[in-house]
């Protein structure tokens, strides 16, 4: 049984009366693959930031290696510890990069933050590589690159401070089919290079089977079913997990009849949870 | 019969690139005939479709022919071609929110353009707005609300409903369910699929999705670096590819019934616009490939025995043999 990297237990989250993030608990192994799965509005995103500490819990803890994430942390030494500890990249690298710094610069930048006393040109070259962009990339304004590159790019720099833990909010899911297969497989020999966790969150059940280990399934805000990814997809125990699987469109798909079970699962929900006990 | 939509030869340049953007599109479209244009960014489906309405980018210069029911887009005068934009045909947008004036009501917006263009009074341009919004599963109610008030589900619904308005004979649907959650997409399609039975539409539907696009469609068409590549009946063409890309972008997508690992991802990227193109697009990350493909340009062929599986491939047969191998 390999050790645990990431636990999470009891979190709670509400905004006025939604509780976005109700009780929620699961476990990461070291070097494992956890997936998200849930729609808009499931929580899945807000878990995600409370995990790597851009939100905070009401209640619940989140803890790395058995050390609490969820208290503050003083002092800029503890701040640039915790950041090390888990990085997250989004889905859009548009957003998350910076329009007017190189690549290079960008890394360059992280790498001065968190490990000032090394060879940063070495490092950037070795990171590169890693994620399989040539020198030309480096010296290149995001705005220059495509949308596969740019996620490489973003994919560098979370690599740079060496996590433990890396959070892929939706990463792949702007890409095109045959980017997102690179990108995919090159996540992939990271994990298997490195040993760092990831924690997958998607809406794409596909990705899902392919590049985790295990996968909890979130609705309302709360966990409804979780367990082995190839257990939970091909024998699903929630019926909510049910509509997601039958939801995926395929030859001899009758959106009709989804439509009928999505809102005839929406009604025993609101009666009063039933289905979520 | 007149063709709902034909396409016939279709070129579109853009000032300062040195290939044309669509490259000798060819596309038809029946009455009531569901028809899917699948490729990735960059490929020219969403332009494609654009077309159309002639809804082109600054500067572009067209060849070749677009016909909706037999008149051509690209001759027609600006009140012909508002007539065109504002009747017979519609599109519904992938962000329904870019596509809503957030600061009018949802009444306004779903009467405006036949109130403007005078083909109903107000009192039956509201009667019809309300009679739609029922079809697309929401009521009335909403007529009086904002946009911001709904969900993207529930907007989406609203710009079905209002490209229904002017009773079109041809809908564009330009990624029309990529913003949304999979089960509201569902609804969405579902919802597509009964409307066009209904009034007989004719639909193009534009989406990355090969599900999706096998699901939901009559006849697909595979679209790549501004090229038709591969078109044929839904029901064979995903399962009997006849163009490597086709088969390679298959090879691509993650699985729910495949096991987890590695997936076949398609090496390089699709020709940019700034090089000419000599011989076939897809050459330079075929696994195909021969001298041949580099130097010639592949024209469409028919499948033996299958006169509507056309691949621009000079390869087609031995594609066949390797999917026997693997």
């Amino acid at each position: 049984m390999p050790d645990t990297v990431l636990e999470v237990t009891g979190l709670r989250r509400t905004f006025g009366t939604v509780r976005a993030v109700d009780d929620v608990s699961f476990t990461l192994a070291e070097g494992g693959s956890l997936g998200i799965v849930g729609e808009s509005g499931s929580g899945k995103t807000s878990t995600a930031r409370i995990i790597v500490g851009l939100e905070r819990a009401d209640a619940g803890q989140v803890l790395l290696h058995g050390s609490d994430r969820t208290a503050r942390a003083r002092g800029k030494a503890r701040r640039l510890a915790r950041a090390r500890q888990i990085q997250l990249v989004f889905q859009d690298p548009y957003l998350s990069l910076d329009p007017r710094t190189t690549v290079e610069a960008a890394l360059r930048e992280a790498l001065r933050l968190h490990f000032p006393d090394i060879d940063h040109a070495r490092r950037i070259t070795e990171l590169l590589d890693q994620v399989g962009l040539g020198t030309r990339a480096a010296s290149a304004l995001p705005r220059r690159l495509s949308g596969g590159q740019r996620q490489r790019v973003a994919i560098a720099r979370a690599l740079a401070v060496e996590p433990a833990v890396m959070v892929l909010d939706e990463a792949v899911a702007a890409l095109d089919v045959s980017v997102q297969a690179q990108v995919l497989n090159l996540l992939a020999d990271i994990r298997a290079q490195t040993g760092i966790g990831y924690l997958f969150i998607t809406h794409d059940l596909g990705v899902v089977r392919c590049v985790t280990d295990d996968v909890i399934v979130m609705r309302h805000g709360r966990i409804v079913e979780s367990g082995p990814t190839a257990e939970v997809l091909a024998t699903p125990q929630h019926p909510y997990t049910r509509l997601l699987l039958d939801s995926v469109p395929r030859p001899g798909w009758d959106p009709r009849q989804l439509a009928a079970a999505r809102r005839a699962l929406s009604l025993t929900t609101n009666r009063g949870n039933s289905t979520d006990s | 019969m007149t063709r709902t939509l034909d396409i016939r030869n279709l070129c579109l340049r853009l000032p300062d690139t040195a290939r044309p953007v669509l490259d000798g599109v060819d596309l038809h479209i029946a009455a009531g005939e569901t028809v899917a244009l699948v490729g990735e960014s960059g490929s020219g489906k969403s332009l494609t479709a654009r077309t159309v309405l002639r809804l082109l980018p600054k500067g572009a210069e067209t060849e070749g022919a677009v016909e909706v029911a037999g008149e051509n887009v690209l001759a027609l005068d600006p009140q012909q071609l508002r007539a065109l934009r504002t009747g017979r045909v519609a599109m519904i947008f992938q962000d329904p929110r870019a596509a809503i004036n957030p600061l009018r009501r949802v009444g306004d917006f779903l009467t405006e353009s036949v109130r403007l263009t005078g083909a109903m009074s107000e009192p039956d341009a509201t009667r019809r707005a309300a009679e739609l919004l029922t079809a697309v599963g929401l009521d009335a109610s909403v007529l009086r609300r904002h946009p911001g008030q709904l969900s993207g589900g529930m907007l989406q619904r609203v710009m079905i409903a209002a490209a229904l308005m002017g009773d079109p004979v041809l809908l564009l649907a330009d990624e029309p369910t990529t913003a949304l959650d999979v089960t509201s997409q569902a609804e969405v399609v579902a919802l597509i699929g009964e409307l066009k039975e209904r009034f007989d539409t004719g639909l193009l539907f534009v989406t990355h999705d090969l599900g999706l696009a096998a699901a939901i469609s009559d006849r697909v068409y595979v679209m790549y670096a501004g090229r038709i590549v591969e078109t044929g009946p839904a029901a064979t063409l995903f399962t009997d590819p006849r163009h490597p890309y086709t088969l390679a972008l298959l090879a691509a997508t993650p699985r729910l019934a495949a096991p987890g690992g590695r997936l076949a991802a398609i090496d390089g990227q699709p020709p940019d616009l700034r090089h000419e193109l000599t011989g076939c697009s897809f050459a330079p990350r075929c696994r195909f490939a021969t001298q041949l493909c580099t130097t010639q340009a592949p024209e469409p062929h028919s499948a033996p025995g299958a006169p509507g599986h056309l691949a621009a491939c000079h390869h087609s047969d031995r594609l066949e043999e390797s999917a026997a191998d693997a």
